[in-house]
């Protein structure tokens, strides 16, 4: 490395080792010291919260939430590749502004748009009044503060990065591999199993990853949405870090977040760099 | 011999592009047919529209005497071969050559032996476990040819086949082209704007521009008796003059006339070029020609088989090219500045009205 680029990275690294790596290994370490009678921390080594990290009843809460992020990963990507597809479907000079109003809700603050799902959930919701123009009648459909609206928060929350994530190498296949496919006597639903999904895929597990890692550590949606009727580790470690003043027990539940999602972040990592050996050009036809 | 397509009065235009302007051609069994012209002339729509992928605005494409035009490609005994080669690249040359074999449902020991029998042909059996991103040019190429004739399809379309590789091995790929077409049987139609590919490759060729079909033919044909000055100059070296029509040939500004064949409903004193081929050009005549000139060497041009003269003529306003053989430049040394007397004969004169 030359001093110049040393010089060049130096505030990054200052700024990544300052706020990222540092009150990381604060957080990882207070996770090995005990919980103080009265809150604060007792500064004697222990494993016992790690091992309370295992308890079925935190498992479970940890289960629960895989499965939530995982349902509106499922959700998020097929929404997401579907519109990715139409867009990069579209002519070329429309596509820009197509993506521009697929980002357009992260101009907005997060809260604002979660409230705003409070208003269209709500018991006399915008959605109720909706059915009851249509001519429903019983009475109000519970749609907040339930499962699916935690779900559909997320959903619409990190919908964009699916769409980002797959509209790139949608845009970068060479329209003429689905053509081959068509010549050779694939139909398009064939064409589109076998060669159009296959050479997409890096995109979807971009995108699916990005979902994934944050809903499961998300708990503005699931106390907002869910009501807090539905605990996510997200809202476990917020509770123990400001409600429970268990600091030690919030860490050790914080590191085996991180440590799930480092995980899959690398698994796709390291899948993406085995699929990028494999370029997908478009070459222009005269 | 037979007609296995038949294009017929074919128009397709885009919005209000025409891109294809009443076409009809007949492709016969077992030939090798080129599509040729300047790029925009059409002939990637027509062969589009052969694979599928297109649909004619008017008239109607037949194969073996049943109307194609409106079946997809995926149900079209035809074959492409596309200019990018459109390789899978997630597959193997093994995997890409049995898709197109796959998707006939045929059994796995069947695949596995005609895709086999093709590897060998292609003489790509040794690259069989490899991805396209492992290998050059030409082996792409050859792998899309595989591809698309594995299928043993009754026509087999070539968009720009040798477009992607350097002179040489293009000129190795012509005639491996041709070796292959002949032992599989199968009709090709190619696609170039290569005049001197379609020349080589082509057992009869049509040439389009601007939509529209100006001559089809054979390559002796088109470049011996092109059917109108754009076609002559489009194909091969022509020298043109221009002048008026009169009653043995074209008559030039200076008063002397170029003596030809006049081409039918001539009206003397109607504005008309004649054209001659370099290589039909005379240099220093001593019997007797119908046509005589003379110019000033300006450039010669080497090209090893034989050596190019640009000779400045009251003809024309671009220099009057002459064909030499090495040979006869041997014997008779030339040097920018000569004067030198050229002729040729009537015979050898194309005239076209204007």
């Amino acid at each position: 490395m030359t001093s110049r680029s040393a010089l060049l990275m130096a505030p990054a690294l200052a700024w990544l080792t300052g706020l990222m790596v540092v009150p990381c290994a604060l957080v990882l370490a207070l996770a090995f010291f005990r919980r103080g009678i009265y809150g604060g921390i007792e500064y004697t080594f222990t494993l016992e919260n790690f091992g309370m990290v295992l308890n079925p009843l935190y498992a479970g809460i940890f289960l629960n939430s895989a499965r939530i992020a995982g349902t509106a990963t499922v959700i998020a990507v097929i929404i997401g590749y579907a519109a990715a597809y139409a867009i990069a479907a579209s002519p070329r000079r429309l596509q820009p502004v197509f993506l521009f109003f697929a980002v357009l809700p992260f101009w907005s603050n997060y809260l604002i748009r979660t409230y705003a799902w409070i208003v269209l959930l709500n018991r006399e919701g915008l959605v109720t009044q909706l059915l009851r123009w249509l001519g429903y009648e019983g009475e109000p459909p519970a749609l907040l503060y339930t499962e699916g609206a935690v779900i559909t928060g997320l959903v619409y929350n990190y919908l964009p990065f699916v769409v980002l994530a797959c509209y790139a190498p949608l845009s970068r296949l060479n329209p003429e591999l689905a053509e081959a496919s068509r010549d050779l006597g694939a139909t398009a639903l064939t064409t589109f199993r076998r060669i159009v999904l296959p050479l997409t895929l890096p995109g979807i597990a971009a995108g699916a990853v990005f979902v994934f890692v944050l809903s499961i550590g998300n708990f503005v949606t699931p106390a907002l949405l869910g009501g807090g009727r539905f605990q996510m580790i997200g809202n476990l470690v917020y509770d123990q870090f400001l409600t429970a003043n268990d600091w030690p027990f919030g860490a050790a539940l914080s590191m085996a977040l991180i440590a799930i999602m480092l995980l899959l972040l690398t698994l796709q990592a390291f899948a993406a760099e085995r699929a990028s050996s494999r370029v997908v050009v478009r070459e222009d036809a005269t | 011999m037979k007609t296995l397509l038949s294009i017929d009065a074919v128009s397709k235009n885009f919005g209000r592009v025409v891109a294809i302007d009443d076409v009809s051609l007949a492709i016969r069994e077992n030939e090798f047919f080129a599509l040729l012209g300047p790029s925009g002339c059409g002939k990637t729509t027509l062969l589009r529209m052969l694979a599928g992928f297109e649909t004619p605005s008017g008239g109607k494409i037949l194969l073996d005497g049943k109307d194609i035009s409106n079946v997809p490609p995926n149900r079209r005994p035809v074959n492409l071969m596309f200019q990018s080669y459109a390789l899978f690249p997630h597959m193997t040359v093994r995997a890409n050559i049995a898709y197109g074999l796959e998707m006939e449902r045929l059994p796995a020991e069947k695949i596995r032996g005609r895709v086999d029998e093709m590897l060998a042909t292609t003489q790509l059996a040794a690259l069989a476990d490899r991805k396209p991103e492992q290998l050059s040019g030409g082996q792409r190429q050859r792998v899309a040819l595989a591809r698309a004739l594995v299928k043993r399809p009754r026509l087999l379309l070539l968009d720009e086949p040798l477009g992607a590789l350097d002179k040489k091995l293009r000129a190795t790929m012509q005639i491996e082209l041709k070796r292959l077409q002949h032992e599989v049987g199968i009709t090709f139609v190619i696609v170039t704007h290569d005049q001197e590919e379609a020349l080589v490759m082509a057992d009869r060729m049509a040439v389009l521009r601007d939509g529209r079909l100006l001559q089809c033919d054979t390559p002796h044909e088109v470049y011996e008796r092109p059917a109108d000055r754009f076609v002559a100059d489009f194909i091969g070296v022509m020298n043109f003059c221009q002048g008026r029509l009169d009653a043995s040939g074209v008559g030039m500004p200076d008063g002397s006339c170029i003596r030809g064949r006049l081409p039918e409903g001539a009206a003397a004193g109607a504005s008309a070029t004649a054209a001659v081929r370099p290589e039909r050009i005379l240099l220093r005549p001593t019997g007797d020609v119908d046509n005589r000139a003379a110019g000033t060497v300006e450039a010669l041009a080497y090209h090893g088989l034989d050596l190019q003269l640009h000779l400045r003529t009251d003809l024309s306003e671009r220099p009057f090219l002459v064909r030499v053989t090495a040979d006869a430049a041997d014997r008779q040394p030339l040097a920018v500045g000569d004067r030198v007397e050229i002729g040729w004969s009537a015979a050898d004169t194309r005239i076209f009205k204007d």
